[in-house]
């Protein structure tokens, strides 16, 4: 096992190298450099080759490359054009908003996808089976930006149950000590800030959240399906066991190890989901920061928040391979 | 050689098996015909086609004429999805929407399966280094958020209808290649194939007559699910302010200028929701439908 995780984490290496070549290139093909934009319309010619020189883009394009690289690792993108910090600190005060709304998202997609999947599969085609999988099929297929402004239309406008927008109530301030409203709270012993962050995540975490659970709603009941049909799960039942332990122990158990790797999965969808969930819902997450920095051509900003989240995705996949393995135990990597 | 292919008359075996084979099915017409999804989903995609093509027949009023006399009316006999704060009606935009939706959704899947299907071809085909290259490219591209690197390449080629569509194609190809890719591993180890090589047949014509035949099917059912997909993801780099640029009536920038009058006049963002809503559950029906049909690795539940 361990020989399998160090060949599986080298054969990150290649990937996290393409990663950095194509936003390097991107970022590179956008008509106007880095100098011209922090300039803005003031810069002189001497000025502007000055600049140029001190960020290094008067060198071969390999050397800028390796310097891109070479910053990164230490964790430096740049400048940020709009508020003149460093891109990184932009990127780190939106990270956690982010982790905290996918997170819930995919709790409450666990939460519900995965019971009502399984439910459906014991009960195959009953009324239940037909309702739920009508369901699926329309979460599926809503544009999450559209379920946000519909649950925030009625339950946030016309109901008046949940707030619009934002993470906290106006006057409600929270020391910030990792970022995630929620865990802040919690560690401050903040009741009222809690009650509402949770009341603000509710409706983003819901309209993120409705198109993981539909995927491993599905998922699920189809990994059932196919298990139920197993010669063990007959023999199982032929030797008396009782339904709950052949559902539980003989079906769910093998079912689960198809829904974890889709599961995990779904985190990289969760984090594209969020730039239009935190766009709706106004919350100050790394999606949001993506988009209003790209609009506002502010590239260094745009070129972190990509190369933070494609890091992310890689270890997530990598962390899925290695829980299929765990789980598997039929699956052998030398 | 030639000893072995005048003892096997591999061909005529072939073709004979093949005929008996398709005689005992019913036709795939018939079958499609019997199949509930491929007929509800084929039924809202006609629907659909057809709204587009008729659009300015049907639609009462100009989707992009201003009229700030009749400006947010709610839903009424004259304007069934209401006007928005041009005052323009809805319904129409609502219809000529349709155009931009399957316009985009067919072009961004044409460009996905054009280059996944080329690259996945010689990926499994010819693998060695080739393969490694291609598969390393498509663990690039799928270790970025999908919005993210559509959102790389709107800001490489700037915004617009076009280049969101280019965009979104752009993120689909990982998803041909690995299919594509993968049929041609399964088919190339076959006998036929084998066969087809040792009489001396090109390579470019064992992969047209031989190989890309047998990874049609999988293929039409990803191209059918991938235009549903692509329009919603479209639809949100309109929404974002990446895509469709306003006046036009695309149901993401539609959305997009919506939300600021959600509060007073819910229809302008409800109404073309609820259109991607229908569209995009058209081609996931008949997508699943297909692959219950033509996909012969999955048996029937």
């Amino acid at each position: 096992m361990s020989r399998y995780i160090i060949r599986r984490l080298l054969q990150l290496i290649p990937v996290l190298i393409g990663v950095s070549i194509l936003v390097f290139v991107g970022m590179h093909i956008i008509p106007g450099d880095a100098a011209i934009l922090l300039l803005g319309d003031k810069g002189t010619p001497e000025a502007l080759a000055r600049l140029q020189h001190e960020l290094g883009l008067d060198q071969p394009i390999y050397i800028q490359y390796f310097r891109f690289v070479a910053d990164a690792l230490r964790g430096d993108f740049g400048i940020s054009l709009r508020t003149r910090q460093p891109a990184w600190t932009e990127v780190w005060s939106a990270l956690p908003m982010t982790l905290e709304l996918s997170l819930s998202a995919m709790i409450f997609a666990s939460l519900l996808g995965i019971p009502i999947g399984v439910l459906a599969a014991t009960k195959q085609y009953s009324l239940f089976d037909s309702i739920s999988m009508v369901g699926v099929l329309i979460s599926v297929s809503m544009p999450i930006f559209w379920t946000g402004l519909i649950l925030m239309m009625i339950f946030g406008g016309t109901l008046h149950w949940f707030p619009i927008g934002g993470i906290l109530d106006e006057g409600i301030s929270l020391h910030r000590i990792t970022g995630v409203h929620l865990l802040d709270a919690l560690i401050q012993g903040d009741s009222r800030a809690f009650w509402s962050a949770s009341r603000h995540l509710f409706l983003p975490t819901i309209a993120l959240g409705s198109l993981s659970m539909a995927t491993l709603a599905r998922m699920s009941r189809s990994a059932m399906l196919e298990i139920l049909r197993k010669d063990y799960v007959r023999t199982a039942r032929a030797k008396g066991l009782s339904e709950r332990v052949v559902l539980v122990r003989h079906t769910f158990r093998n079912a689960l190890i198809p829904v974890i790797t889709v599961g995990g999965l779904q985190l990289g969808i969760l984090l594209s989901g969020a730039v239009l969930t935190e766009t709706v819902f106004a919350l100050p997450g790394m999606g949001r920061l993506a988009i209003t920095s790209l609009l506002a051509r502010d590239y260094a900003v745009v070129q972190a928040v990509v190369m933070i989240s494609a890091f992310f995705i890689v270890i997530i996949n990598l962390l899925v391979d290695l829980l299929y393995a765990y789980l598997d135990p039929r699956i052998h990597y030398a | 050689m030639s000893n072995i292919l005048s003892n096997t008359p591999v061909p005529a075996e072939g073709s004979v098996n093949q005929v008996e084979f398709v005689r005992q099915r019913p036709s795939l017409i018939s079958r499609f015909a019997h199949n509930r999804s491929v007929v509800i989903g084929l039924t809202i995609v006609i629907a659909l086609i057809l709204t587009a093509i008729f659009a300015p027949l049907v639609s009462p009023y100009n989707p992009i004429k201003q009229s700030f006399r009749i400006q947010l009316q709610p839903p009424s006999a004259d304007h069934l999805f209401g006007t928005d704060e041009f005052g323009r009606d809805i319904f129409s935009r609502v219809l000529y929407g349709t155009r931009w939706a399957l316009f985009v959704g067919m072009l961004a899947d044409s460009i996905a399966l054009a280059l996944g299907v080329v690259l996945g071809l010689m990926a499994g085909y010819y693998g060695g280094r080739l393969d490694a290259t291609i598969g390393w490219l498509t663990d690039v591209m799928l270790a970025f958020p999908y919005l993210l690197l559509a959102m790389i390449v709107v800001a490489v080629l700037g915004p617009g209808i076009t280049n969101a569509m280019i965009a979104i194609g752009v993120v689909y190809v990982p998803q041909y290649i690995r299919l594509v890719r993968g049929t041609v591993l399964s088919i190339r180890e076959m006998e036929y194939v084998e066969a087809a090589r040792c009489i001396g047949m090109r390579d470019s014509r064992v992969i047209f007559r031989h190989i890309l035949p047998n990874c049609v099917a999988p293929i039409i059912v990803m191209a059918t699910l991938v235009i549903g997909w692509a329009i919603v993801e479209t639809a949100g780099l309109s929404f974002l302010g990446l895509g469709a640029q306003p006046p036009i009536p695309e149901w993401g920038a539609m959305l997009s200028s919506g939300r600021n009058y959600m509060l007073s006049a819910w229809w302008i963002a409800t109404f073309p929701g609820l259109a991607i809503l229908v569209v995009v559950i058209g081609f996931n029906v008949l997508g699943d439908g297909l692959r219950d049909e033509l996909d012969p690795y999955l048996t029937k539940r």
